[in-house]
């Protein structure tokens, strides 16, 4: 690891500056970044810490759903998401072990769009409002393609506002090594009709699925879908894991989300 | 009644009370007044030749003390290979040159070529880049399949050998024609093409050595990561360096896992030492994990090709295999040995089988060296018999348990000589074998796969009955058999004025719990309490010899050594006991703890004898030496033949091709067991890695040679949730007959036993789940191979 300066702003208007200078990079969770800059693969001149913003912390209800500040950690949300959010809360708390799940953060995770990352499944499946450092995004105008997000240099994420669903459910499948997804399914219905993204399987990152949606929105049961093929093109392949594997585990994992979502 | 002190006491680790509590000292741990810092400069290709080093442009930038390429170490020697194996032909191996820094060419990615000393280690991390950034290397094409590699003479891994063949061993050579007889005549023949896959070790300490020279009298010390130090002086003097023996210390402290890659020497060992004497400082270096990953020695790595020739009716008429064991780049100490005399004499199984015939040709590619790993050589032919017989049964619609059976040696035929040059002294595998058939269960799985089948997952059982030669190992035998050593060790038994004792072992503990056992023997042999009872080991200027712990050795070979050196103890004692009692020597019994003039009530104790010996006021000295310390050497005078059953049980999601492994049974027969806790306990960490190596643990080169599976990101280890509860029973032992103790060892069994019972019970689950074009698949059965082989 290289030599670095390092700020912990106290308020979002003060990150916002600290992250106008020269090589500043924002730090949440540290859960890629520091891996990252250990590897000398990353050498951020200042580093901002987003943690010590007491508005970006906690999970409450409000305008729109459920409330979740950008530095929020995992474990936080596992434990106060519960009772407003089952899946959500059931993701956060599959996500890594618990030294990760006390260190990574919301905000971290969906700024980083780890094409493997569990949390980009629930936004985009939740359609929420991505609330930044300047404006609020959509999720379907948010992720652009893996490690490829809408936020501009210097923006970062302050809240993440979840709609909550009448029921959903998250089916992981772990890559054996990582334990990241190898592919994993968010199904979430709504009034309004059910979405269903999928992180892991895709070389343009988190997706949603939408013959699967259309077909679970008429008939929200495993069988509504047993008909459909998920396409393999433009699936990751890799040792882990062939396109036409992934492709199948979409299917199969979406068929038990449905049967599991609460 | 299970006892709770000495011989077969659950005696709870010693050693681990430090361990768990952080208090253990690693290499690492060491901070040394002056001390400096080396990096490796490794090769970020694998193929290639070095055009030229720039080290002008490191040698001024901060804190930079020293820069070591192989143009320093061209004038020294290479680490040899341990074993010289002779091809079919008669001609001796092909052995190139190791050197301790890569010079001309750089063979695999992360072979080192240059060293960086610092003040510090960020310093000489900072150089190290640069001084890569400065280094021009003419890439070569990389040669990483071994096939293509002995197929192809115009790319060479080393210059001087045409086709990157190190030998073409056969064994046993002249029974070939019989065999190959045999097999022709055969009923029925199964053939079954596998792959053992390459394992990363991935001890949870990474190698570690600090290099001391001290200039007032010349001698240099050695603190290093080592299961064996007495072997890695020996290698770093007479070999490597050039260093008198008597001139170098090796100390190998507390050290967090080997499982076979700390065995040997490397290069940084002796780099460190070089630095150490050029500075005038202590040097320092330990491998960062990618570095482990890119440079400690692999496991494994076979292609095989098995036949077995058989009745209609299951008996095994003959076995036939032809490998290829892949060496990687250079050839690591055990390297030449583990697919051959470690394998190959395994090749009989447990069965009374008449013709076996084996064939292994071992090539050099452009990946990291490949040497044993735990197991070593009998996991590869545990594998590949006990897949085979799977096939055979299924071919033939017999019952492997049945088929095991009927092939299996019975107790009446023992000891036994195989046709593959082994004496098996005793067994009885129908003992183990319906010992697991019980405590697994058997009976009871049409139920369990039902209640499986709810839940919609396909369950299925597996099979393995095992074998392994271990307790390495009878020297005349592998000096026969190409060894460049013997493999006896040693112990001294010192036995305090004030009755304590320390007992100095040959063998090197790194997790195995030999700090608990040994005192349970000594306590046992003595009676006296196993806390007066100290063991000194890993450390050459402390112990007498030793060749260390590898190959399940260190009970049935360094105990054994102890065991003499406790006898010795006890004869002296008598002698002492009987001038002080009055009696003639033959009068004198030992026992409790107490030497006793036999039909009378005069006796000593053990302490009063240790201290008369040594404040001899009343002692013979004319006729007896004062003191009490005696030391052992023990040449074994045969393998030792741990054998049992396993029986494995998986659910397979049809879905998702994951394996669970649900349930495992062992039924082992490893003799006399000393601490049935600690057996237990290695047999759960064998297994555990035979599982990860079934269904995790997959190490991938590309077609550059470049290391997909460089960390955890994408190697992957067992973890806790990946293993059953295990049912472990050592009950049916048969004592090995030519060792004091009768123990037979119980590393390595787990790892040797279990692969072969996850894959067969994975082609089971298949099977029975209307899967039967699957008969075979690669290990490990990962969830996309599983998925792809039901749905190809």
């Amino acid at each position: 690891m290289h030599n670095f300066e390092f700020v912990k702003p106290s308020s979002i208007a003060d990150a916002v500056a600290a992250l106008a200078a020269e090589g500043a990079q924002p730090l949440s969770g540290g859960q890629t970044l520091l891996p990252t800059m250990k590897q000398r693969l990353a050498a951020p001149e200042v580093l901002v810490s987003l943690t010590g913003i007491p508005e970006m912390q906690g999970v409450c209800t409000g305008d729109g759903g459920l409330h979740i500040g950008g530095a929020t950690p995992h474990a936080v949300v596992a434990r106060e998401a519960a009772s407003h959010y089952p899946a959500l809360a059931a993701l956060a708390g599959g996500i890594g072990d618990p030294a990760v799940r006390n260190r990574g953060t919301i905000g971290g995770s969906v700024a980083n769009n780890d094409p493997a990352a569990c949390y980009p499944a629930a936004v985009l499946a939740s359609g929420v409002t991505v609330v930044t450092s300047t404006r609020k995004i959509a999720a379907d105008d948010y992720f652009q393609g893996m490690f490829t997000t809408a936020l501009e240099e210097g923006e970062f994420i302050t809240s993440v506002i979840f709609r909550i669903p009448q029921a959903a459910a998250y089916v992981k499948f772990n890559q054996p090594a990582s334990r990241f997804a190898l592919t994993a399914v968010f199904v979430a219905k709504f009034a309004d009709g059910v979405r269903v993204a999928v992180t892991g399987a895709s070389n343009n990152g988190v997706f949603r699925w939408e013959e699967a949606e259309d077909a679970l929105t008429a008939d929200f049961s495993a069988g509504a879908i047993a008909g459909l093929t998920a396409s393999a093109e433009d699936m990751i392949s890799d040792l882990h894991g062939s396109a036409a594997y992934r492709a199948n585990l979409v299917k199969v994992l979406t068929g038990r989300a449905v049967t599991a979502a609460r | 009644m299970p006892k709770d002190t000495g011989i077969g006491a659950s005696t709870k680790r010693r050693e681990d009370v430090r361990f768990l509590t952080g208090r253990g000292v690693y290499t690492d741990d060491l901070s040394l007044f002056g001390q400096a810092h080396a990096v490796m400069v490794r090769s970020t290709v694998a193929h290639g030749r070095i055009v030229s080093i720039d080290t002008s442009a490191v040698e001024s930038m901060p804190g930079v003390l020293a820069v070591f390429t192989g143009e320093d170490f061209k004038d020294v020697g290479g680490n040899p290979a341990g074993w010289l194996i002779n091809s079919r032909d008669g001609t001796p191996m092909r052995e190139p040159k190791r050197p301790v820094l890569a010079h001309g060419k750089v063979r695999h990615v992360g072979d080192a070529y240059a060293a960086v000393i610092a003040e510090s280690y960020a310093q000489a991390k900072d150089a190290a880049q640069v001084l890569s950034d400065a280094t021009e290397i003419e890439e070569l094409p990389a040669i990483v399949d071994m096939k293509a590699a002995a197929a192809d003479a115009s790319n060479r891994v080393h210059d001087e050998i045409p086709d990157n063949i190190c030998f073409d061993w056969g064994w046993i050579e002249d029974n070939r024609a019989a065999v190959d007889a045999a097999m022709k005549a055969a009923p029925h023949v199964v053939t079954l093409e596998l792959t053992n896959n390459r394992l990363v070790p991935n001890a949870m300490e990474p190698r570690a050595s600090i290099g001391e020279y001290f200039p007032g009298t010349g001698d240099y010390k050695l603190t290093t990561t080592s299961q064996n130090p007495h072997l890695t002086r020996l290698l770093i003097c007479a070999f490597v360096m050039g260093i008198p023996e008597n001139k170098l210390q090796v100390v190998a402290p507390d050290v967090g896992g080997g499982f076979g890659s700390k065995i040997y020497h490397y290069g940084e060992e002796a780099l460190v030492l070089a630095a150490a004497k050029r500075l005038g400082r202590p040097v320092r270096w330990t491998a960062e994990r990618t570095e482990s990953f890119l440079s400690d020695a692999h496991g494994r790595d076979h292609v095989t090709k098995i036949e077995l020739g058989c009745t209609k009716e299951g008996d095994i008429l003959a076995i036939r295999t032809e490998t290829y064991a892949n060496v990687g780049a250079y050839l690591s100490n055990f390297s030449t040995a583990t697919p051959t005399f470690l394998h190959g004499t395994l090749m009989a199984g447990p069965y009374k089988v008449p013709h076996v015939y084996v064939n292994v040709k071992t090539v050099f590619t452009n990946t990291a060296p490949v040497d044993a790993y735990r197991g070593a050589g009998r996991p590869e032919a545990t594998y590949s018999i006990e897949r085979v017989v799977d096939k055979m049964c299924r071919e033939l619609g017999l019952d492997p348990f049945e088929v095991r059976r009927r092939n299996l040696l019975t107790p009446d035929q023992f000891p036994y000589t195989t046709p593959v040059g082994l004496v098996y002294d005793t067994g009885n595998y129908q003992a183990t074998l319906d010992k697991a058939v019980d405590l697994a269960d058997v009976a009871g799985f049409e139920a369990r796969r039902a209640e499986s089948a709810k839940r919609g997952k396909l369950r299925g059982m597996g099979l393995s009955t095992w074998i392994e030669a271990c307790g390495i190992a009878p020297s005349h035998l592998v000096g026969v058999l190409g060894a460049r050593v013997g493999l006896y060790d040693a112990a001294t038994v010192r036995v305090n004025a004030t009755g304590t004792i320390s007992v100095m072992t040959g063998a090197h503990s790194h997790g195995q719990g030999h700090e608990t056992v040994f005192p349970q023997i000594v306590a046992e042999k003595l009676g006296i309490p196993a806390s007066s009872v100290e063991i000194v080991h890993g450390d050459t200027a402390k112990i007498p010899f030793g060749m260390g712990s590898y190959g399940s050795r260190s009970l049935a070979v360094a105990g054994s050594a102890m065991d003499r050196a406790i006898d010795k103890i006890i004869a002296k004692g008598k002698k002492i006991a009987a001038h002080m009692l009055e009696a003639a020597e033959g009068d004198i019994t030992f026992a409790d703890g107490k030497f006793s003039v036999a039909g009378t009530d005069k006796a000593k104790t053990f302490g009063e004898i240790a201290f008369s010996a040594y404040v001899p006021h009343n002692y013979p000295l004319e006729t007896l030496e004062p003191g009490l310390e005696e030391t052992a050497f023990y040449d074994p005078a045969n393998f030792t033949y741990p054998a049992g059953a396993y029986i494995c049980e998986v659910e397979v999601d049809e879905g998702t091709g994951k394996v669970d492994v649900v349930a495992f049974t062992c039924a082992d027969d490893f003799g006399n067991v000393m601490n049935p806790m600690i057996v237990e306990g290695q047999v759960h960490g064998g297994v555990g890695q035979g599982i990860g190596q079934a269904v995790l643990e997959s190490t991938s080169y590309d077609e550059n040679g470049q290391l997909l599976t460089g960390s955890y990101m994408d190697y992957a280890m067992p973890r806790a949730d990946d293993v059953p509860f295990y049912t472990v029973d050592h009950s049916c032992s048969t004592p090995c007959t030519h060792n004091p103790l009768g123990v037979k060892g119980c590393g390595e069994a787990g790892a040797i036993g279990s692969p072969p019972a996850v894959v067969n019970a994975v082609i089971d689950a298949l099977q029975r789940g209307g899967h039967s074009h699957v008969t075979h698949i690669d290990m490990p059965v990962s969830p996309n191979r599983v998925w792809q082989a039901m749905n190809a």
